[in-house]
């Protein structure tokens, strides 16, 4: 308890003081600290995804970044992608496309995506892929997601 | 889509966009580990390090002086141990009483300020075991002399008597149909062979997890991850030995179940904690405890045996398979043998299976429960004889397919069904049409059968006077149910999908309902819908002949929406839309409720076809999809789009399951691969569009003709990627799953 | 109970000496993507994190064509892979940072990382092997410099000293008529931890390969070079005998462990087909 320390970051283009323990991940302080509960664990050792978010303008796994760390950054979450009149693109086409099952993965898929598509926007299919190859979706065989994606690429939505 | 006959929906068959969809990529949508209730507290479980030990004594007394510590639970503060004995919430399972049965067994639980306290109390619990030897598998638990789990267990046999001596064969269950003898005296050609499974994981992205507060005047609240909400709330009622009444589940968003959250692992932890602490308390998983701690799949030994006439017909089917239960009985062998041979007619039929417990995780249902090893092992054989009569493997199938009146070895009748509708599907399909060419690269077929269920739905719709419906059900939606059933009231009603808002609400605001699996939500909640439907039709029709005046009988409610009367004074007509209708209720004797309360067994069985080819690097024993086609008989595509989802899904998880998921164990019973790094699941680079046909053979037991589609797409993957390997290098696979490892045991030669 | 503090340094003599307040309990915090993991199992005592990415050195990534390529320990996968230069110069560097973990983690994940966790299946490390990559530590007596193929002694140890950390590696410009590659054998197509892992760099005077290296990895407690597979190569040109001779020789140099990512028969016959395929490419790429 006595380890606590706060941590001042940009969270969805919103100053943030997040009150975290030294040992929280950043997953762990955007949930509990941030409310960002967009942010989803599912793994909590890289390997599924669910907990991507952007920092300081990159994908990265919330689960493996200490919270500590974030101090003076910039943060995207789920939350911070679409506008406040309408969804992002990749938000209509995941609709559209009928993208998700369950839902879980799909914050995680939406940022991932949503990197991609500011780095590169007219993927290939197998460029998709590639980079989603860390969001795990267990419901959809990630078809209806990477034609969502190539929908939103395309600007169809 | 292959569509026989259809009437002509208005709602039925469009895409519309899911109701809960937007909260679902925004991030708002509430899941079980997104509750954050006052005063929470969370949790941590400690787990058994043994794979078989007795329990000698647990001592929490350091773990409860901790700073930060609230409550220490262990079995000892179960009122009783009773909860059911099915997989739903079996007590010991939850919490070890007398014995841990495998490495991760819960034992104790804490409650404290915080979770790095928790988990850091978990280590100031001290349990002294005896440990005993172990078994791990499945044919080395039915022999003698194996180390017993249970020592007060018998085997339950066919014919109903027990048998007299301690063993690890809880059933043994025999399906028998003609004389499997002279139907194999009658064959040409007869083919047996052994396969093999491993235990694999059903792989939900979210973790489970459970919220509960118990309040003074012992009322339980619970908000769990759970395919169940009414499940839950009997099986923890059960365990804490409180009426029903006293138990409530309030529906969360769930991340996926596939079967695996049937069971409840953690919500009677965390009520008994919320009871010594006054708080309400949290309790999650992490990845390793979902792996090693909750229920996969079985792992099973398997010999198909099926003799066949020159001329393709099957004379004889024989299989004997053990199902892997895990530490308590209860594996899906009973589902596995009715599901091994039944997309065929066969006069001849043998089934044996046994279900066997050792010291593995408690088994739970994965998509198809049992399904996808039992006719992997039956569909493997096909393929041989196809080979061996040099016959197309989809017509040899068509040849012996079971059709309208064909009885299954357990006795069940088929109605109207399409498996040969999706096999000649499959024949048509662009793919199969297409040629494959090209070194190590091979081309496989193969048919899967599920049964699909019913059972009890509870629903109520309210008209409101703007005329949008709210409609609140209990079935929880694990991938568009809310959807599918708001979409059926909508058709039913003549209005459209969009003015029908569907929630899951707690089991205090709607009658019993049965999970959300066997596929059975889509047809379920449509029944439930259609008479909700009737019910609002019904009592908006008397509304009218109060209005107008006239006779009930004089007023019909038309599937168009339109509610019409006599013709008036004037002779001109009367009518109401929907809208028009509904804006008078508040002034003509309030607002309008349907309901319904259904518990149909008219659900009807699925087939499905499935075509792959793929590429195998003879170097390393890689395996690469190169195409793949899913073809299912969905009955009625409600909505088309959720309907290709599952069986996409269904395909890419049995595309694991036969590639490379497996849990892998080291000398002690401890599993080594439990993360998602090393327990496989294929990525988005792993697998390549999984093109679709829905075959619709409407299931007459239906108001619109709804099978049931989520399950039989986990089946055929495995046989037709055997198929497939075997036709690009020559090697027949029958160990799932097919690795890399696997195949270059087979491949290379012993000096390599 | 285990505490986590977390320590951030602005310099190199800054980190050193939170190192060596901290002890054998202090770990450098760069990508983070091994340590968060480890510290979190509880399956190392862990209890101080010492975040070196604000040390300009830690993270930087310039190349000459005289002086060659400085990698910053912490520099993370995607700015390596998205670097002209690398790109032009290296490919054997995309090969490795464009297939360790998914995107978000080369968002992080560092070669300076990469060779401190000392796995025998880090995916970088034949890399820098065949690359003649030398790393620069710093620690209380002052700065030394070691060949990669030295840096690691077994599964998860090296030869940092308590209170050292890793600066910077250093690639040599590429020699004219040379090329490399990495490969690595997965299940999967993404995500997994090699079962075996291979790179290969070749020289050539004309057409006879004047110069080579072959490492491979997952074969033995740390990453290997395999001098045999090199000698079959070199002093002729290329041919089918000179490959298949290099192959079985990593064969031969192979001597693996069985664990659940594979067998040792197979790893033993991996590490022939990879070698093969990265001499191909490596010629390929020699080549122009």
């Amino acid at each position: 308890m006595s380890d606590k320390i706060i941590v001042s970051a940009t969270i969805n283009d919103e100053p943030t003081d997040m009150l975290v323990s030294q040992r929280d991940s950043l997953l762990e302080a955007l949930r509990a600290a941030a409310g960002a509960l967009g942010v989803k664990e599912g793994c909590n050792d890289g390997n599924c995804g669910a907990c991507s978010v952007m920092l300081d303008g990159r994908l990265v796994n919330s689960c493996l970044v200490m919270a500590a760390e974030v101090e003076g950054s910039e943060i995207t979450t789920v939350e911070g992608i679409a506008d406040a009149d309408h969804l992002h693109p990749l938000q209509q086409a995941f609709l559209e496309e009928a993208a998700l099952q369950c839902g879980i993965c799909t914050p995680g898929f939406l940022v991932a995506a949503k990197a991609l598509l500011d780095e590169n926007p007219d993927p290939s299919e197998h460029e998709i892929r590639y980079w989603l190859a860390g969001n795990l979706c267990r419901c959809t065989g990630y078809d209806k997601i990477v034609r969502a994606v190539q929908q939103a690429a395309a600007g169809t939505t | 889509m292959v569509t026989t006959e259809k009437p002509d929906y208005k709602v039925v068959g469009t895409r519309p966009i899911r109701h809960d969809g937007v909260d679902k990529v925004i991030g708002r949508a509430e899941y079980g580990a997104d509750i954050r209730l006052p005063g929470m507290l969370p949790g941590a479980v400690l787990r058994s390090p043994h794979a078989h030990a007795r329990i000698l004594g647990i001592d929490t007394s350091r773990a409860e002086a901790h700073p930060g510590v609230r409550a220490v639970v262990t079995s000892a503060d179960f009122p009783s141990r009773q909860g059911e004995e099915g997989e739903v919430g079996r007590a010991d399972n939850v919490l070890a009483h007398d014995k841990v049965l495998y490495v991760g067994h819960a034992v104790a639980a804490v409650a404290a300020v915080d979770l790095h306290t928790a988990e850091d109390a978990l280590d100031l619990i001290d349990v002294q075991y005896e440990v005993l030897p172990h078994v791990m598998d499945v044919r080395d638990a039915m022999l003698d002399g194996a180390p017993i789990l249970d020592e007060k267990l018998r085997t339950a046999n066919p014919d109903g008597s027990q048998g007299d001596t301690p063993t690890n064969v809880a059933q043994h269950i025999r399906y028998e149909k003609g004389d499997v003898e002279a139907g194999f005296a009658a064959a040409d050609l007869v083919i047996e062979r052994e396969y093999g499974t491993t235990m694999a994981h059903q792989g939900y992205i979210e973790p489970h997890n459970s919220t509960a507060y118990w309040s003074k005047d012992d009322e339980v609240t619970i908000w769990t991850s759970t395919q169940g909400l009414f499940a839950v709330r009997d099986a923890v009622a059960g365990m804490l030995g409180l009426p029903v009444k006293s138990v409530k589940v309030e529906p969360v968003e769930i991340g996926g179940g596939f079967g695996g959250k049937i069971p409840d692992y953690l919500s009677a932890p965390a009520a008994l904690l919320s009871r010594k602490t006054g708080k309400p308390v949290q309790l999650t998983m992490s990845r390793k405890d979902v792996l090693e701690a909750t229920g996969p799949t079985s792992g099973t030994h398997l010999r198909v045996k099926i003799g066949a006439k020159r001329d393709g017909t099957f004379t004889a089917m024989q299989a004997w398979m053990a199902y892997e239960a895990g530490g308590y009985p209860g594996s899906p062998m009973g589902a596995g043998t009715m599901c091994v041979f039944a997309p065929y007619d066969c006069e001849n039929q043998l089934i044996d299976g046994y279900d066997v417990i050792l010291n593995k995780p408690k088994t739970a249902a994965y998509r198809a429960p049992g399904a996808p090893a039992s006719e992997y092992g039956a569909e493997c054989v096909i393929d041989e004889l196809a080979e061996a009569l040099d016959r197309d493997p989809l017509e040899l199938r068509m040849q012996n397919s079971a059709t309208e009146g064909t009885q299954r070895a357990d006795g069940f009748t088929y109605g109207p069904i399409g498996h040969e509708e999706c096999l000649q599907a499959a024949q048509d399909s662009p793919h199969y049409q297409s040629e494959l060419s090209g070194a190590n690269r091979g081309r496989g077929v193969a048919s899967g059968f599920w049964f699909n269920i019913g059972f009890e739905t509870s629903m109520a719709a309210q008209v409101q006077a703007d005329g949008t419906v709210p409609l609140v059900m209990g079935a929880v939606d694990i991938g568009g149910s809310r959807a599918s059933a708001a979409m059926q009231l909508a058709e039913a009603l003549g209005i459209a999908a969009e003015d029908v808002k569907p929630h899951i609400v707690d089991t205090d605001s709607v009658g019993f309902t049965f999970l959300t699996g066997g596929s059975r939500t889509a047809f379920a909640n449509g029944w439930a819908a259609y008479e909700c439907a009737m019910d609002i039709r019904r009592q908006l029709e008397e509304r009218a002949a109060t209005i107008w005046d006239c006779a009930g009988e004089d007023v019909s409610y038309g599937d168009d929406g339109v509610i019409r009367g006599p013709n008036d004074e004037d002779g001109a007509a009367q009518e109401f839309s929907f809208k028009e209708l509904a804006a008078e209720l508040p002034n003509t004797g309030g607002g309008i409720v349907g309901r319904a309360d259904v518990s149909k067994t008219s659900h009807g069985p699925a087939f499905a076809t499935h075509i792959v080819d793929v590429e195998v690097d003879p170097e390393t024993g890689k395996v690469e999809i190169l195409r793949y086609t899913a073809i299912q008989d969905a009955g009625t595509a409600i909505h088309p789009s959720y309907v290709e989802g599952q069986m996409q899904g269904g395909a890419s998880q049995g595309i694991g399951m036969a590639l490379n998921e497996e849990y892998i164990w080291d000398e002690k019973g401890r599993m080594v691969n439990s993360s998602l790094l090393d327990y496989r699941m294929p990525t988005a680079l792993d697998l390549p569009m999984i093109d679709t046909i829905i075959v619709e053979v409407p299931n007459p037991g239906h108001p619109y003709g709804v099978r049931g589609v989520g399950e039989v797409p986990i089946v055929p993957p495995a046989p037709a990627l055997h198929a497939a390997i075997y036709d690009a290098i020559g090697e027949r696979m029958r160990m799932l799953p097919m690795s890399p490892t696997r195949i270059l045991e087979r491949t290379l030669p012993d000096d390599d | 109970m285990q505490e986590l503090r977390y320590a951030k340094v602005g310099s190199v003599d800054d980190a050193v000496a939170a190192l060596q307040e901290g002890g054998p309990t202090a770990r450098v915090l760069a990508g983070g993507t091994d340590i968060i993991v480890q510290a979190r199992a509880r399956a190392r005592d862990i209890d101080l994190l010492v975040d070196v990415k604000g040390i300009d050195e830690v993270m930087q990534l310039s190349f000459d064509a005289d002086g060659g390529l400085t990698v910053g320990a912490a520099t993370p996968c995607y700015q390596i892979y998205g670097d002209a230069a690398v790109r032009e110069h290296y490919p054997a560097l995309i090969d490795c940072t464009t297939l360790i973990g998914g995107t978000g983690i080369q968002g992080r994940a560092s070669l300076g990382g990469n060779l401190c966790n000392s796995s025998p299946s880090g995916d970088s490390l034949p890399v820098m092997y065949v690359l003649e990559a030398t790393a620069e530590l710093a620690g209380p007596g002052g700065r030394r410099t070691v060949p990669a193929e030295d840096f690691c002694t077994g599964p998860g140890r090296n030869v940092m000293q308590p209170g050292e950390f890793l600066v910077s590696l250093h690639f040599p410009p590429p020699a004219p008529n040379s090329g490399a590659a990495f490969l690595r054998f997965i299940p999967r197509n993404e995500m997994d931890i090699a079962v075996v892992n291979a790179a290969t760099q070749l020289r050539f005077d004309g057409d006879a390969v004047s110069w080579a290296r072959v490492s491979i990895g997952a074969t033995a407690p740390t990453p290997l070079l395999v001098p045999e597979a090199a000698a079959a190569l070199v002093g002729r040109p290329l041919s089918d005998e000179s490959i298949a001779a290099a192959a079985a020789a990593s064969k031969a140099a192979a001597r693996p462990i069985a664990d659940m990512r594979g067998s040792i028969k197979q790893r033993k016959h991996l590490a022939a087909v990879y070698t093969q395929r990265t001499i191909a490419i490596a010629a390929d790429r020699a080549r122009g």
